[in-house]
């Protein structure tokens, strides 16, 4: 204990002197926001450039991975510490992305040495942005059944196909792909795991615009593309595991950014719906002059505040050492189901001030209103459908039979 | 913030109330109890045996024979217990008459009672509840008028849980006020002998021990005021935000079983050939049971940890964790009837006693509806 107390005044010290005061107080309100790094990256204030790289030197950017390859090494009640005096002191995140939360992880577990020392520096780094290449036109929920080829060439595989829903295609250098290696095989069985260049001749790159308008999808296309066989994960034809275990990582992420909804930090904000509600003509003074609405509220904060107590309750089994519990299998499913309610409510209470599309008669806020419900509508499609999670927990959780 | 996660102790406490649930309090005992139509409607010898084994004591002093712990400890007992239906009286005894008493008692009442509560030999029970005030502990009709150097207690307070076989009563009743009037609620001690009482019980659908009190001029003497005189609100409210937590716990028991039941049906029924699990229709709605029930599970972790920590939102939580159970265990009971088919209307089969007693619970203390209003109030909406 007396350890991590010298470790906070430490990083105390270190934060108060090499944090730009540009950078303080930045808070994340669309999506895309924060510093994704890259080599397109941009930096919005110029300050969080520097903040990168103040952090990255010391590994704080991936404060839990090892030092070896960059990281912080630090322990997890270091990083928790990390985590508290960054929220104190209102400092964002030095860098995010998928390197740092999906590929970087299965990096660490499944890598060669090699792979780890080509590219987990640089993703510490934030030098490198990388995109997911998982899904495809004919292969949304039954992923197993994609069809991307990779052949083998000698030292090389030739890709071709496609690959829909890549989010930040076309800002992101390099791209993890599921790939066909072996079309005989059981479908699971013939897939690996592909780390590609997406500079290398071949790759094109199409956004998506989506109900809710501009998009960070991308639809990316490999027309003979040539990928090294040192760039695959684990073993040819064995990529099915690696995909899964990544999944794992990517539920982990959602369950960050849906579980703090409802903390109680959240709340002392005061009721957001309340306020909007009250901004929306359902009443002046403390109680809102709808009941239903109300109710709805209520409903809505309440299951939330459930929710960030069942996000938190996973935690703190897995810091007491207990293995992974049937709770974590709901947060996909929950937490997303609970965005699309909110979002929903939120227009509803907006009633005729919820309908705006752009220019005059409706603020910033209210327009978002609108944009985030038709965005929202597909937090329960994207990562693993509500159905499929429902699936998985009749499964695996549930043991009912096939 | 409180570690959600149980404790080595706790852990401890779970098996053995586990243990003892599974071969001493099976749900054949519940309808027994009904069939004989048993005044009590629980077992005085069982409960004893839970005393010695020291959870009636969980949330009392050592000083008075208890073990001086919290409602974290006294939830995962009440979990076990909620599993067979278990109908002891610890929401009338132990939490609503006995830390009343705990917390605004004075030392010679307490002296009086708890260590006879704590050691299983007197039975407490709790009056607030009227035909008129539905959910709301401020509306109080009853009136306790000043008489000589004591008072006389007139109205009636309907279903007192565990009211039949109490060996006195903890009566909410008006000193002074309107009858929706915050300030005038007074805590009255009433031995159940005390002439101008009379109990009577009540047959409610889950059968449990629940009994309409007649208070017809009873006289008391001025030290079975519990606490200030006109300042019993503060103190009803605190003891029923511990009931709706420890009920909540026991809720979460039987919604649990009731579930664990079920499931096992959808695996060995078979219909058409197969089992009736195997059926997407049915995974679903079973996947969707698990994902309510693990919430409940958090949110009865963070109220009981929140209460015994005294946290400033403690009250939004026990909401949080009754609006929940409420639903969840309808939701639960009902499903559970559904999925048994045919076999699951007949009363030879006990899921039915889960459905009866989750109907009771949902509706005792504020069902969710309620409880989302007072999330809101809280919340200052």
């Amino acid at each position: 204990m007396a350890d991590l107390e010298a470790f906070r005044s430490d990083l105390q010290r270190f934060l108060a002197q090499n944090a730009p005061d540009a950078v303080r107080g930045l808070v994340v309100t669309a999506e895309g926001d924060g510093n994704w790094g890259g080599r397109r990256a941009t930096y919005d204030p110029p300050e969080m450039k520097k903040w990168l790289e103040v952090m990255a030197a010391r590994g704080f950017t991936a404060p839990s991975w090892p030092k070896e390859y960059g990281g912080g090494g630090l322990s997890p009640e270091e990083t928790k510490v990390l985590r508290q005096e960054l929220a104190a002191q209102k400092l964002p995140p030095p860098l995010i992305g998928f390197g740092l939360e999906m590929i970087g992880p299965t990096l660490l577990r499944y890598g060669t040495e090699a792979q780890k020392r080509q590219h987990i520096p640089p993703i510490v780094r934030g030098e490198i942005r990388w995109c997911q290449g998982y899904s495809e036109p004919d292969s949304g929920s039954d992923l197993a059944s994609l069809k991307t080829r990779a052949e083998r060439r000698g030292d090389h595989f030739v890709v071709n196909g496609t690959k829909v829903w890549t989010s930040y295609g076309d800002l992101s250098d390099w791209i993890f792909a599921l790939v066909r290696t072996n079309p005989n095989a059981k479908k699971q069985e013939g897939i690996t795991f592909l780390l590609i260049d997406m500079a290398s001749p071949g790759v094109s790159v199409r956004p998506i615009k989506l109900i809710s308008g501009k998009s960070p999808f991308c639809e990316t296309r490999f027309d003979d593309v040539r990928v090294p066989v040192g760039n695959v994960l684990g073993e040819i034809d064995g990529g099915w595991s690696v995909a899964k275990a990544l999944l794992g990582f990517e539920r982990n992420m959602i369950a960050d950014t849906f579980g703090t909804v409802g903390s109680a930090r959240s709340e002392k904000r005061g009721s957001r719906l309340a306020n909007l509600a009250r901004d929306h003509g359902l009443g002046a003074g403390d109680a809102l002059s709808d009941a239903v609405v109300r109710d709805e509220i209520a409903r809505c904060e309440m299951d939330e505040r459930a929710f960030a107590l069942t996000v938190q309750r996973s935690r703190d089994a897995a810091r007491a050492g207990h293995q992974p519990g049937p709770e974590s299998s709901i947060f996909k499913l929950y937490g997303t189901e609970l965005n699309k309610r909110r979002t929903e409510l939120s227009v509803r209470i907006a009633g005729p001030q919820g309908l705006g599309w752009e220019g005059p008669g409706f603020d910033d806020d209210e327009l978002l209103l609108t944009r985030h419900w038709l965005r929202a509508r597909g937090n329960s499609i994207e990562g693993g459908t509500s159905e499929v999670q429902l699936n998985i927990i009749a499964k695996r959780v549930l043991g009912l039979p096939d | 913030m409180q570690q959600l996660v149980l404790s080595e102790d706790q852990e401890l406490l779970a098996k053995t109330a586990a243990d003892f649930v599974a071969s001493r309090s099976p749900v054949a005992r519940v309808r027994a109890l009904r069939d004989a139509s048993d005044p009590l409607g629980f077992s005085r010898a069982l409960w004893k045996e839970m005393a010695e084994l020291g959870w009636v004591g969980i949330p009392f002093p050592e000083s008075y024979g208890g073990a001086g712990m919290g409602f974290a400890e006294l939830a995962v007992v009440l979990e076990a217990l909620g599993r067979t239906l278990a109908p002891e009286p610890f929401l009338s005894c132990v939490v609503l008459a006995g830390q009343a008493l705990l917390r605004a008692g004075s030392e010679a009442q307490q002296r009086a009672w708890l260590p006879r509560l704590v050691s299983g030999d007197a039975l407490l029970a709790f009056a607030s509840q009227e035909r008129e005030s539905r959910y709301d502990l401020q509306r109080v009709a009853t009136s306790a008028r000043r008489q000589g150097d004591g008072f006389a207690l007139s109205g009636e307070k309907i279903a007192v849980q565990d009211g039949a076989g109490a060996d006195a009563y903890v009566v909410a009743a008006r000193t002074s006020g309107a009858v929706a009037d915050a300030a005038g609620i007074s805590l009255f001690l009433v031995p159940a002998a005390t002439p101008g009482l009379r109990c009577e019980r009540q047959w409610r659908v889950d059968s449990r021990n629940a009994a309409i009190l007649h208070l017809e001029g009873a006289r008391v003497p001025q030290d079975a005021l519990i606490g200030r005189e006109g300042e019993g609100l503060a103190t009803l409210e605190a003891v029923v935000d511990l009931a709706i937590a420890a009920l909540c716990a026991e809720m979460l028991g039987s919604m649990s079983e009731a579930f664990a039941r079920t499931l096992h049906y959808l695996k060995n029924r078979l219909q058409f050939g197969v089992p009736i699990g195997s059926f997407q229709a049915l995974k679903h709605r079973a996947a969707q049971m698990f994902v309510e029930i693990e919430l409940c599970r958090s949110a009865v972790m963070g109220a009981v940890r929140a209460l015994d920590a005294g946290d400033a939102d403690a009250r939004k939580l026990v909401s949080v964790a009754k609006a929940r159970c409420s639903e969840t265990a309808m939701l639960v009971a009902h499903e559970a009837v559904q999925m048994h088919g045919g076999i699951g209307m007949t009363d030879e089969h006990e899921i039915g006693f889960f459905l009866k007693r989750a109907r009771v619970a949902e509706l005792t203390f504020g069902d969710a509806a309620w409880h989302r209003a007072r999330w809101a109030r809280l919340c200052g909406y």
